[in-house]
């Protein structure tokens, strides 16, 4: 069928991606973690077998690799929700009540902390310890947009609209 | 004469003579101040912050990362620092599986050691350990997480000793464990189960797997006749479990011990040492003579054998093909010894004491098995023996001295200087000379292969041919060496590979010598002894194993010889199952197609290979008779690109022969599912 | 001669002639703060409106632009929570929180008839008066800006603007007169201290790294700005980026390095997105690469992104991350000075640090010495957030009083909502989660590095957070301690398992278990991670217990033996109650409490029994009167 088709296609051009990142870097394992970067821009996380590839293109041991990928906040090893709603859980935004906006949020998905990701794969919630626009706090980010002075009824305002848009289409 | 440098150490002045730390100047004064994360093999870590001290001026530092200056003034116990150390152990406690008298490690854990030494009575702190699963999946070693410190020496150990890094830190924080990648088991990873890791740990977290229960059973079997055979390198290190010195030789005792536990017969794996030592030997011989695969590399080793059939497929054929002398030892014992013993072969039980872990996974394969039976059954470590030793309530040290039983409890020096680094390459090389040179040796000793270094070489003049030998220890350093191999940088004509450092003596079944760290010195001072004492010291005057030939296998060599004693390799794909889908048909059956993206077929264009035929699989709608995945190597690199359809494998793949294979191998599908 | 010489001269000298043409330039923030409100959007209005009204819209100041008005866009102007924010020169009219729809007047009243739109203007908040701009809001007078001088005024994207306002010459000289002993010097004489947070002497560090022997070294930018509370060095980055590159190039010289890194938190995506464009244009114009000034040295920078970690700001755990590995900090010495990035000698500084490097240049060490204080000179930028009026970027001369911060820049403390409350202070949490609290006893001593220590806090990268009297300070510090046992990298065993047990005793204080132990362990332990970590994330991280155990003893002290939170902040030690006097009979909670704890006769006052009540707090939503506490 042609969807299958459209996947493999799909898959092997992220697949030359990677090894084009690999080569842009030039196999260098000092660029382990902008070459984990780029792919996950990629996929979107970073799938198991990929992440052995990368490890043995650069000399490192896997071990090593899934040391690395999973020591910092930002690389995920599961796939994440098309939106990725991240809370400021930093100073300014937590005296500001941001907590209140999380639970609200997860209530309205039915998420929780182990719980990130909503199962048709829509939303993901996470916390973040700050992201530098505390004079809006509390202030959460969905996808790469910054929205200040969070309520959790803005909050639940914005998730009803994207899913009535996702509905639409 | 350079002026010696002095600091102070709790008052009294201590030289300063080249120490790479402070905690190394402190203990040579006498002041074995607690470490956790300290290892004088191993980089420095500094994480267990219980080598802290009080240096004036600069306050509390930890002393495993300080360098050593003139005039410091250190300060070892202050109040401060005790409570520090206190809260430390308290800390581990809290988190740790606290099931201290069933744990393996329990008589040489260094975290009851260190409570107990800091006198502390009550962990204050509520306990946040949150019980993990523990992996027995390794034929070797036991992983239990529970009782992991995070001092992190293994992943050093792994990395830094061996090279290969199969298990390392992951996640962060409090969720910090040591794993091997994506959280696998061992089993399922490049481990090669030398269990270095499991010497180095301090808890019980990693330990050698224990097969004692089934040793016992056998032996409350009154159906089984059990039979042991004793490596080298255990005679000079059990005694230290009952306290003796390292080094000191216990081989009657051990016979002894064994005899009252209730082995039917106790043998020698010297022995078997002695038969490889003329195998391989007129192996290299042979090779050397006709100028191919060279230079041979040893294969006693189980976890270089690994280590080579995991990163180096191309360097196999360079490996003896002798199997090593435990496997040898299995399988002449299981073709002899029923006759001898008047057992069935299936009642015949082969038990080894080994100093290694990884002769559990040697022994486990299924190439050394005849019939569904495995040449060697059991095998148990020194520190296992240990154990069965005191379960048996035997007072080790009072026990009168017995010899072992014949034929295979015969030896030659040869055999038993197999324990040390240098030893295989020293026995081969007594017998190659004199059979080359056609004239006895007058001196046996090849002392310029002997020592410490992780590589040594030494040029020995064989009837006027130089021989260029290499002795390696650790695989970080058989890793370089491969590597020089495989560049043709170097020109050896016999590489001698062992895995643990200081070769066998130094394996990770061994007594646990962690304040000893001469222990290594002192255990091949022991076998070099032995070898002193005995009245032969060349594997050809073992005159058993000579019987052995005339009776038994036929020359040296020959098909008997071959079948029984040599074994084959095969390549192991580095991790398991690291394939990307990237197309799946839809039907039931389909034909599987494998495109390499390695580097090097890479470079020779696998990557528009696997375009070209996506598309022509597009063009014809075929897309659902095909499962396409890349793979990362079928080790052919220097032929790429290479592909396999379903069960062929072209090397050189053009898109004309890939279509042509796929055409073919469709047609064959077809035909098979109309029948 | 030196062509470079020439062309930051002729840059300037273009420059000025364009910019003389213009008849009024539009000055849109652009930074974070106010792209979230939509600043573009309203820069995308002006555009709309100016071509309506047919002025002459000058987005990119070019030669051929000609006159009319120039509508640059800006990075942060600091005053983030009144954005977006629109100035408007020559005038230096600011206009506050400008929507879009606000656009057609501006363009109306102001750009076409030169009046004001005086709704648009700051209020203040004591008086009422409404501000014409900068030069009378109080929150912008009373400050310094030195290194945030230029940060909201100039077109960060713009490399002309930069050199046309004498950047890149201090670069220059340095490069060409001076040599790097005396750059290492100049920066000494300064007495600069790092503002990364640990306030070595840069000038000294530099000289150190200069006397390794070379010649491979390095210079990283640290960039990581991990406090959860700060974000100074994200609005330089993204206001002034080409002051902090200029601080690169100089300490490069000064220690003879050819390659730079920045390294940015991943969380700042403009930041990166600036500094990569900053960057490139001065390799462009062949400030930074080969032969610089023509002087046969190069220096190449590289941008690279953090990936989420904020150990990853210690200097250690920073270069191990830039070589691919786990960020976890490594035992010091050696410091990086002597073998750091690659094992090369390698000088880390700061953000403000560099970009304050350029400044001292111009203005030279004696001067930059008169301001703030005798041994902390300079200025130092602060992220003023909290229970204060003004919350936003600011910089102050060290020395300056905390008075002075949180009454007059701050315009005083609110509560919850923002409203000003009359004495409402409680205290300040200065250097995020590795610093401490000052309380009111405090509010005039003169802020630095020394005297700051000296009462258990530290400047650290610079977070002040205002509390107000509703504050309960065992959570505060609690809140810190999740952050810092969230973050800790796991490798040594005091702060791993330390921050843990902190945290967990912490909890049990909050949650009404505490008992004398707790206490007496809470103040073991953190002594001891205090003194044992390895690295400076474990051992400032008890610095929030610490310090609000010792000035607020008393509230820690209620909690554990009345079981009792002052501020009344815990929900597990509060008591159910309602207040008699407030109480007016209408049964309401009574019929809506889900667990029937509260009883009482209509029209008489109703009463919770503290045992079956599980502190929902459906009552106290549901009473109109506001009788209900403690739930
Ligand atoms: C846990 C931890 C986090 C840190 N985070 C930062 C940071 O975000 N930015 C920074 O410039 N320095 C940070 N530092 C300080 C750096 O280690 C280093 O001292 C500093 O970058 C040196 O620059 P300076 O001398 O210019 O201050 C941190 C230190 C620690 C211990
Ligand atoms: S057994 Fe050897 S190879 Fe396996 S993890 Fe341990 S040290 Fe590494
Ligand atoms: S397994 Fe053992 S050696 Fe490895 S980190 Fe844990 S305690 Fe240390
Ligand atoms: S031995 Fe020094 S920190 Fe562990
Ligand atoms: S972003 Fe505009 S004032 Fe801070």
């Amino acid at each position: 069928m042609p969807q299958t088709l459209k996947k493999t296609t799909q898959r092997l051009r992220q697949f030359e991606k990677v090894c084009e990142i690999l080569d842009r870097y030039q196999h260098d394992p000092m660029k382990l973690i902008p070459i984990l970067q780029a792919v996950q821009d990629e996929y979107r996380y970073l799938p198991e077998e990929v992440l052995a590839y990368i490890a043995t293109s650069l000399g490192l041991s896997p071990a090593r690799v899934y040391g690395v990928a999973t020591f910092y906040a930002h690389f995920a090893l599961e796939p994440k929700g098309k939106y990725i709603i991240r809370l400021c859980d930093g100073t300014a935004c937590h005296v500001k009540k941001s907590i209140p906006v999380l639970d609200a949020l997860r209530e309205r998905l039915g998420l929780s902390e182990e719980k990130p990701t909503t199962p048709d794969m829509l939303f993901t919630v996470e916390t973040v310890s700050c992201l530098g626009a505390c004079g809006l706090a509390p202030v959460m980010v969905i996808n790469d947009e910054v929205h200040g002075q969070m309520t959790p009824e803005k909050a639940v305002a914005y998730i009803d609209e994207i899913i009535a848009c996702e509905e639409k289409k | 004469m350079t002026k010696t440098d002095f600091l102070t150490v709790d008052g009294r002045d201590v030289p300063i003579e080249g120490e790479r730390n402070l905690l190394e100047v402190i203990r040579k004064a006498g002041i074995d101040i607690p470490t956790f994360c300290y290892h004088s093999d191993l980089s420095v870590y500094g994480a267990c912050r219980l080598c802290l001290v009080d240096v004036e001026g600069r306050g509390i530092v930890a002393s495993c990362s300080t360098i050593p200056a003139p005039g410091m003034v250190v300060k070892t116990k202050t109040e401060e620092i005790r409570e520090i150390r206190k809260i430390s152990v308290e800390l581990l406690l809290a988190n740790h599986d606290q099931s201290c008298p069933t744990c393996p490690k329990s008589a040489s854990c260094q975290l009851q050691d260190l409570a107990r030494r800091l006198g502390i009575e009550k962990v204050r702190f509520k306990s946040t350990h949150k019980p993990k699963e523990v992996d027995r999946t390794s034929p070797s070693i036991v992983h239990d997480p529970n009782k992991c410190a995070l001092c992190g020496d293994c992943v050093r150990a792994c990395h830094e000793i061996q090279g290969i890094g199969a298990i390392d830190f992951a996640g962060r924080g409090s969720g910090s464990a040591v794993v091997p990648a994506f959280g696998k088991n061992l089993n399922q990873v490049e481990c090669v189960y030398c269990g270095l890791c499991s010497s180095v740990c301090p808890t019980g977290a990693l330990t050698p797997k224990s097969e004692v229960d089934d040793v016992w059973k056998a032996l409350d079997n009154p159906k089984k006749k059990v039979v042991a055979q004793i490596a080298p390198a255990v005679r000079v290190a059990l005694g230290e479990h009952f306290g003796m010195e390292p080094g000191t030789i216990t081989t009657g005792q051990i016979a002894a011990a064994l005899k009252i536990m209730g082995f039917n017969q106790v043998y020698d794996t010297s022995f078997a040492a002695d038969l490889t030592v003329i195998e391989e030997a007129t192996e290299f011989l042979q090779r050397k003579t006709k100028g191919e695969k060279l230079p041979q590399f040893t294969s006693c080793c189980p976890s270089w054998v690994k280590f080579a059939e995991q990163y180096y497929p191309e360097l196999l054929q360079n490996i003896s093909s002798c199997r090593s002398p435990q496997q040898m030892f299995g399988s002449l014992a299981k073709d002899m010894l029923p006759e001898k013993l008047e057992v069935d072969v299936r009642d015949l039980v082969i038990v080894s004491i080994m100093p290694c872990t990884a002769k559990k996974f040697e022994a486990k394969q299924a190439k050394f098995q005849a019939n569904g039976i495995p040449d060697v059954d059991h095998v148990i470590t020194t520190q296992e023996l240990g154990r069965m030793i005191e379960e048996s309530g035997l007072s080790f040290k009072q026990l009168e001295p017995e010899s072992l039983d014949m034929p295979f409890g015969f030896k030659t020096g040869a055999g038993v200087i197999f324990g040390a680094s240098g030893g295989v390459t020293e026995a081969v090389l007594r017998y190659a000379v004199e059979k080359i040179g056609g004239k006895k040796l007058d001196s046996v000793e090849f002392k310029a292969v002997r020592g410490e270094a992780g590589v040594r070489e030494a040029t020995v003049s064989v009837a006027g041919v130089d021989v260029r030998l290499a002795v390696v220890h650790g695989l970080a350093n058989a890793r370089r060496v491969a590597e020089q191999v495989k560049a043709k940088e170097c020109t050896y004509d016999l590489i001698e590979v062992m895995t643990c450092p200081g070769g066998c003596i130094g394996g990770a079944g061994q007594p646990i010598a962690r304040d000893r760290a001469d222990a290594k010195r002192l255990r091949a001072k022991g076998l070099y002894a032995t070898d002193k004492m005995l009245e032969f010291h060349k594997s050809q005057e073992n005159h058993m194993v000579a019987e052995c030939y005339a009776k038994h296998l036929g020359n040296v060599g020959g098909e008997k010889a071959h079948h029984l004693l040599h074994t084959g390799y095969r390549s192991r794909k580095r991790i398991r199952e690291t394939e990307l889908d990237l197309l799946n048909g839809a039907n039931a059956k389909k034909l599987k197609v494998d495109v390499c993206v390695g580097t090097s077929c890479m470079v020779r264009g696998s990557q528009q290979l696997l375009h070209q035929l996506i598309r022509y699989l597009e063009e014809h709608g075929l897309q659902n008779d095909i499962d396409i995945k890349a793979t990362f190597c079928f080790e052919r690199c220097g032929r790429g690109p290479t592909i396999s359809v379903g069960d062929t494998v072209i090397e050189k793949c053009t898109f004309e022969k890939a279509c042509k294979a796929l055409d073919k191998e469709l047609e064959k599908m077809k035909i098979s599912q109309q029948a | 001669m030196s062509t470079a010489a020439l062309n930051l001269k002729k840059i300037t000298e273009e420059y000025a002639c364009d910019a003389e043409r213009l008849k009024r330039r539009v000055i849109i923030c652009a930074g974070t703060g106010c792209v979230s409100n939509g600043a573009l959007k309203v820069f995308d209005a002006f555009a709309a409106e100016m071509a309506a009204a047919g002025l002459n819209f000058i987005p990119e100041l070019k030669p051929e632009s000609g006159s009319g008005t120039y509508v640059s866009k800006s990075g942060c102007q600091g005053f983030c929570q009144m954005g977006p924010l629109v100035t408007i020169e020559p005038e230096g009219i600011l206009y506050t929180k400008v929507k879009p729809r606000d656009v057609p007047e501006i363009v109306k009243t102001t750009l076409v008839e030169g009046g004001i739109v005086d709704r648009l203007l700051y209020q203040d908040l004591v008086d009422g008066r409404h501000c014409h701009g900068t030069q009378d809001i109080p929150f912008y007078t009373r400050q310094a800006r030195t290194v945030l001088k230029s940060c909201g005024i100039i077109n960060p994207e713009d490399i002309r603007e930069y050199i046309a306002g004498g950047g890149y010459e201090a670069a220059m000289r340095a490069y060409k007169e001076m040599t790097p002993q005396s750059v290492c010097e100049e920066i000494m004489h300064s007495g600069l201290r790092g503002r990364g947070g640990g306030g070595f002497p840069a000038g000294r560090k530099w000289d150190i790294t200069r006397k390794e022997p070379g010649p491979k070294k390095y210079v990283i930018c640290n960039g990581d700005e991990g406090d959860p509370g700060a974000f100074m060095d994200r609005s330089v980055m993204e206001g002034n980026p080409h002051s902090v590159l200029e601080g690169i190039m100089i300490a490069a010289r000064a220690i003879g390095a050819d390659e730079a890194y920045v390294y940015v938190r991943a969380e700042y995506p403009l930041a990166v997105q600036r500094v990569r464009k900053a960057v490139q244009d001065a390799q462009s114009l062949g400030i930074l690469g080969e032969n610089i000034f023509g002087t046969g040295q190069s220096l190449t920078c590289h941008v690279m992104e953090g990936a989420g970690a904020f150990v990853c700001g210690e200097e250690t755990a920073l270069i191990a991350s830039m070589e691919g590995k786990r960020g976890m900090p490594l035992p010091k010495p050696p410091f990086p000075a002597q073998s750091g990035f690659c094992g090369k000698p390698t000088v880390i500084n700061n953000v403000e640090t560099l970009a304050s490097i350029p400044i001292i240049m111009q203005m030279g060490a004696a001067a930059f010495r008169k301001l703030g204080t005798e041994a902390s000179p300079g200025t130092k930028t602060f992220a003023l957030t909290g229970h204060v009026a003004n919350t936003g970027l600011i910089e102050v001369p060290f020395g300056t009083t905390l008075r002075e911060i949180v009454n007059n820049i701050g315009g005083g403390v609110t509560d919850d909502n923002g409203n000003l409350t009359g004495g409402g202070f409680k205290a300040v949490q200065i250097g995020g989660p590795s610093g401490g609290c000052l309380t009111e006893e405090n509010l005039d001593l003169p802020l630095d590095f020394d005297s700051l220590k000296s009462v258990g806090a530290m400047v650290g990268s610079g977070g002040l957070v205002v509390m107000n009297k509703e504050t309960c300070m065992v959570k505060i510090a609690r809140f810190f301690m999740q952050f810092t046992q969230n973050e800790s990298c796991g490798k040594c065993v005091l702060c791993r398992e330390g921050t843990k047990q902190m945290l967990s005793l912490l909890d049990d204080i909050i949650e009404g278990r505490g008992t004398e132990e707790t206490l007496d362990l809470l103040d073991r332990v953190a002594r001891a991670v205090q003194k044992g970590s390895l690295c400076g994330l474990g051992k400032t991280a008890p610095n929030p217990i610490l310090s609000t155990m010792r000035q607020f003893r008393a509230e820690y002290e209620a909690h554990v033996y009345q079981k009792r939170c002052p501020s009344g902040q815990c929900k597990a030690l509060l008591t159910p109650e309602i207040i008699a006097e407030k109480c007016k009979g209408c049964t309401a909670c009574a019929r809506k409490c889900p667990v029937g704890a509260i009883t009482g006769a209509v029209k008489e006052p109703h009463k919770i029994d503290p045992d079956k009540c599980i502190k929902c707090g459906v009552c106290k939503e549901t009473c109109k009167f506001n009788a209900v506490t403690g739930v």
